[in-house]
This record gives C-alpha cells, structure tokens and sequence, in this order.
C-alpha cells in the first residue's frame, strides 16, 4: 500500500493563555494527541466549533506554526523543520474562508494567480498558465484582467482556488472555503472542487463546522472536540450511528429542513451555556441511559 | 385588518453616485400578533434594507422611501411625527442584531447598558422607575434569557462573556421595554452550532410563552423551517413567494425557492 498523501502522527500544540485583565493564566491545549490519515483523491473532513483546534491543526500543516510534539508526513516524508520552504508549498496549498480578504484589492486576478508561479519559477509561458487555471476554476479567461472588487464572493473564492492550483499540489487544505457565500452559489463551488478531485487527482483537508455540507463533501470525518478527534470514520456510519456524545449533540444542533433529517438527529435535551464541559457531556450520557433519551 | 405589523407595497431606492438603483419593490409582509414569521432571502436581496426600513433606521439618504405604508398597529409608521415614532422603537418593537460584539459597548458594564437603554424608553414613554427597580428589571430579563448568575452577568463587561452569553444579551436588551414584537436579524448565525441551537431555542421558547411576535430575518432555510408558522421569500427586492413554512418546504411553488432548497446540502446525505 502506498504512503498516505497526509499523516497526522500524536499531533500536540498547546498555547500560555492569559485570563480577562492579565489575571490568571494557564496552558491551553489547544491540539491534543490528534492523528488522521488522508488517501490519495480523498476527502477528509475536520468538524469543529471555534476553539476546538481545527485551524490550528491547518496551520501546522501548513508549516505556519510548529508543534510541540507528533509528525506531520506528506508522502511519507516529514515536514517538521521545513517550514514555509518552496518545496513544501508545491506539495501543500490553502484556501481561505473570506476570498474578499485573501486575494490582494489592488492586483488584478492575472497579477494574483502569478505570484505563485513567479516564486516557484514556472518554466513555462505563465500568461498561458493563468488563463488554464482560470479555465481549471471555471472562469473565463479574461477574467485576468479583473480587479477582485469587480467580482462576485463565488467568482473570487474560484480565483483564490485557481491561485493555490498554479504550482500544482498534491493536497489542499480547505478551510471553511463556502461558509461566506451563499447556500446556491456554495453549491457551485462544491461540484468546482469535486470535479477538480476526479480531474487533477487532489487531496483535500477540509476544515467546515457545517455538519451537512461535511455529509455531502467529504468522505470520511474526525470530529473534534476541544482538541481531540472524539470521533472518526466514514461520514455515513458518523452521521447515522454517532458514538460520541459530542457528536451527538453537534448532530442535535443542526437546523435542517426536511423530516428525513430531523429523523437522523439524535434528541437531546439543549445544554445553556456555551462548548458543553466534560461533566455537562457526562450529565448527558446518564440522561442518555434514562428511556426518554433516543440515540 | 389585526396584523400588528402589516407592511403594504413598500418601494425603497439608493441613490449612489448619482445612480438610482431600486432595491425594495412592492414589498407587503403581514406580522399577526402572537405569530412567529420568517423572512428568507440570500445576500443582496433586500431584507436587512426592509428590516432597517420597519425600525427607522435606514440612513435616508441615501435611501429613499419611494412609497407604500408600515403599519404596526395600524398606525402608518411613515407618516407619523418623530417623537411618536421614537416612543416605538425599543419599546414596543424591538430589535435583536446579528453581532454580539460589535452591538455591545465593551468599556461598560451589562447593567450599566442594559439600564441605559431601560433608563430612554422609560423616560420615552413617561413611565417612572428608580435605580432598584431599574436594577430588579434588568436581572428579571437576564433571567429569561436563562442567565444562570444574573448578578454576575450584570456587572460583567461584554468581553468576560462568551460569544452565545452576549447574544443573549441581546435578547435581554430587546425584551427589556417588554416589546409587542421581535424583530431578529440572523441571530446565532455569527455563533457556533450548538450555541446557535440554544438561541433560537431560546427565542422560541421566549415568543410562545410571552406571546410576542417574531420577525425572523435569515439566510438559513433550517432556522426558517424551524422558528416559524409562515415564511416570506425574498429574491432582488421582491416578495417572490409566501406560503405557511411547511409548504414552503413541501411544495415549493416558484423556481427560485426550489432552487434554493435543492442548494442545500443535507444531514442524510445526498439523494440518489
């Protein structure tokens, strides 16, 4: 078998944290022993609410930050220590959540989608290149000479994928690529980036606390949990047969809009209070064994 | 008519640059008393300009209210003078905003806020409170927000709260003159799932048992289909289709909000 496109290996990266005013501080472990591996041609979901760990994960992966312990391997090889070097951003690129504030106002979408070729040397005629990629990200050619202001959310999130395609990588890493775009043009993106898997062979990461766009987009889910992956698999054993309390209640959350869904999701009493403690989730597993509670 | 709320052929342009452009175009919406709306549109399609239009606050210009009426209790807000118009706002309909952060002033306290706020619409409406009973209010409403320390809460600053604890700030804020009528623009969607899950939770459970109406202003198909009895569609400044919230979502009548509803992606996976 060959050699996953990513591995996690005990990843762990903890932060000094201060508390309200400079009183009090502590260690946060903000990424706690997480491991997950990524085929070729997969897609890998990271589900999470805020401060569960899901980008800093990215950004480790990315090389912008080092752990503190684990090994991050891409194609079998670590990438500890080499950082933002070039060859490891011809393996790894990223797409952003708000393509308004990642892509450059005052360079046009040609100029944007060069920088990486320029930095990597391509050998070839890049004014040709930007205007495949364009093509690749489903835009029209002349979109080149465009300014971002000039575009649509949807329009500039292709460009942003279009720009981390231009050194060809191996994996992508998806950080909540829709969630500032609407829900129909959200979906438009979602066939781009699934036509891209079956057209390039790509890999993705992809980082989303949207559970049913993590059901439909990806094809297996670690779901995090102030840290830890408390759960992990295909997304249809995940989604129908939770094991996790957590899981559980993310699932009880979501607002849906058919009978189907509301079937699928677990009923459990809502807690007040915000990212439920780990007594809350114990108090919820007993109210689970009571008969009132359906898993 | 006995809606508490009834917009009837609302026209509302901008003029930007010299450039007229027409953003609300015919708009009716009924709110009856008691009853729970939604109004669901994507971005651009008019209905934060509609809900700032109701509340007064729509920067005119470069707004420009082109015609049609706002009753809310069939008083045309439009045409009435200012000072009445002000008795109004924050008192007997009120406004719950998106953002917990930047709604919230974070050099003072909870209650230094809240009893503010609580402080004008007294003074508004001529009613009379001293400092304890203000103080007694203002825990009172922090209390139906389900804060579990209403005293600790209350001499908080924002930035001691968590983000789901200063949304339902807000909440505190806008039943705080006891309002008629909620008016809720995208509340909890800055919020993460399981908090956003117990605001409208919240908010449900609030409008039922003090019998407010709510006017639920969202982009969210799900917190449509699970907050509301009737739903309004919005699509480039028009009211496209309307039907009771369960209809909407079994037979869909207009292309656009098929369109919309097939756009969502779903728990259960994709049909095959």
């Amino acid at each position: 078998m060959t050699a996953p496109v990513l591995e996690v290996r005990n990843l762990v990266k903890t932060f000094a944290v201060k508390g309200a005013f400079g009183r009090g501080r502590g260690i946060v472990r903000a990424v706690d022993d997480v491991s997950f591996s990524i085929g070729a041609g997969e897609v890998f979901g990271l589900a999470g609410e805020s401060g569960s760990g899901k980008s800093t994960i990215a950004r480790m992966v990315m090389g912008l930050s080092q752990p503190d312990s684990g090994d991050i391997l891409i194609d079998g090889q670590s990438i500890l220590g080499r950082g933002t070097s070039l060859a490891h951003r011809q393996q790894v690129q990223m797409v952003f959540q708000n393509p308004g504030a990642s892509l450059n106002p005052r360079r046009t979408v040609g100029q944007s989608i060069r920088v990486p070729l320029d930095a990597h040397n391509f050998a070839g005629d890049r004014r040709a290149r930007v205007g495949e990629l364009l093509e690749m990200a489903q835009l029209p050619a002349h979109f080149a000479d465009r300014f971002p202001h000039e575009l649509s959310g949807g329009q500039k999130q292709r460009v942003a994928i279009a720009r981390a395609l231009a050194v060809e990588p191996r994996l992508l890493v998806l950080d909540e690529p829709t969630s500032a775009l609407d829900v129909s043009v959200q979906s438009h993106v979602i066939e781009l980036l699934e036509d891209l898997v079956a057209q390039l062979g790509l890999t993705y990461l992809f980082i989303s606390h949207d559970l049913s766009l993590m059901r439909n987009f990806a094809q297996r889910v670690g779901i995090l949990y102030l840290g830890k992956i408390v759960e992990t698999g295909p997304v249809a054993p995940v989604f129908t047969a939770p094991q996790h309390d957590y899981t559980r209640l993310l699932l009880a959350s979501v607002p849906v809009i058919s009978a189907e869904e509301e079937a699928l999701r677990p009923t459990i009493p809502m807690i007040d209070g915000d990212i439920p403690t780990a007594e809350q989730l114990l108090a919820l597993r007993e109210l689970s064994q009571t008969k009132e509670f359906k898993t | 008519m006995t809606a508490l709320l009834s917009v009837r052929n609302l026209d509302v342009s901008f003029t930007t640059y010299g450039r007229r452009t027409q953003v609300l175009r015919d708009v009716s919406i009924d709110v009856p008393e008691g009853a729970q709306i939604a109004l669901v549109g994507e971005s651009g399609s008019g209905k934060t300009v509609l809900m700032k239009t109701v509340m007064g606050i729509l920067p005119q210009p470069p707004a420009k209210v082109e015609g049609g009426a706002i009753l809310f209790d069939d008083r045309d807000l439009l045409t009435m003078p200012e000072r009445d118009r002000l008795r109004l706002r924050g008192t007997a309909m009120s406004m719950v905003f998106q953002d917990p952060m930047s709604s919230l002033n974070p050099v003072f306290t909870i209650y230094d806020q809240l009893g503010t706020i609580l402080k004008h619409a007294d003074r508004r409406l001529g009613r009379q409170r001293g400092r304890r009973e203000r103080w007694a209010r203002v825990l009172e409403v922090l209390e139906q927000v389900r804060m579990r320390e209403p005293e600790r809460v209350a001499r908080s600053f924002p930035m001691q709260l968590s983000g789901g604890m200063r949304q339902r700030i807000l909440i505190a804020m806008a039943l705080l003159s006891e309002p008629r009528l909620l008016i809720a623009d995208e509340p909890g969607t800055a919020l993460d799932v399981t908090t956003q899950a117990q605001i409208l939770n919240l908010l449900r459970d609030l409008v039922t048992r003090q019998n407010l109406a709510l006017l639920m202003i969202t982009h969210n198909l799900g917190v449509v289909r699970e907050t509301s009895t009737y739903t309004y569609v919005m699509n480039q400044g028009r009211i496209v289709e309307q039907a009771p919230t369960a209809e909407i979502f079994a037979a869909p009548r207009e292309a656009y909000t098929r369109e919309l509803i097939a756009a969502v992606p779903r728990l259960t996976g994709r049909a095959t």
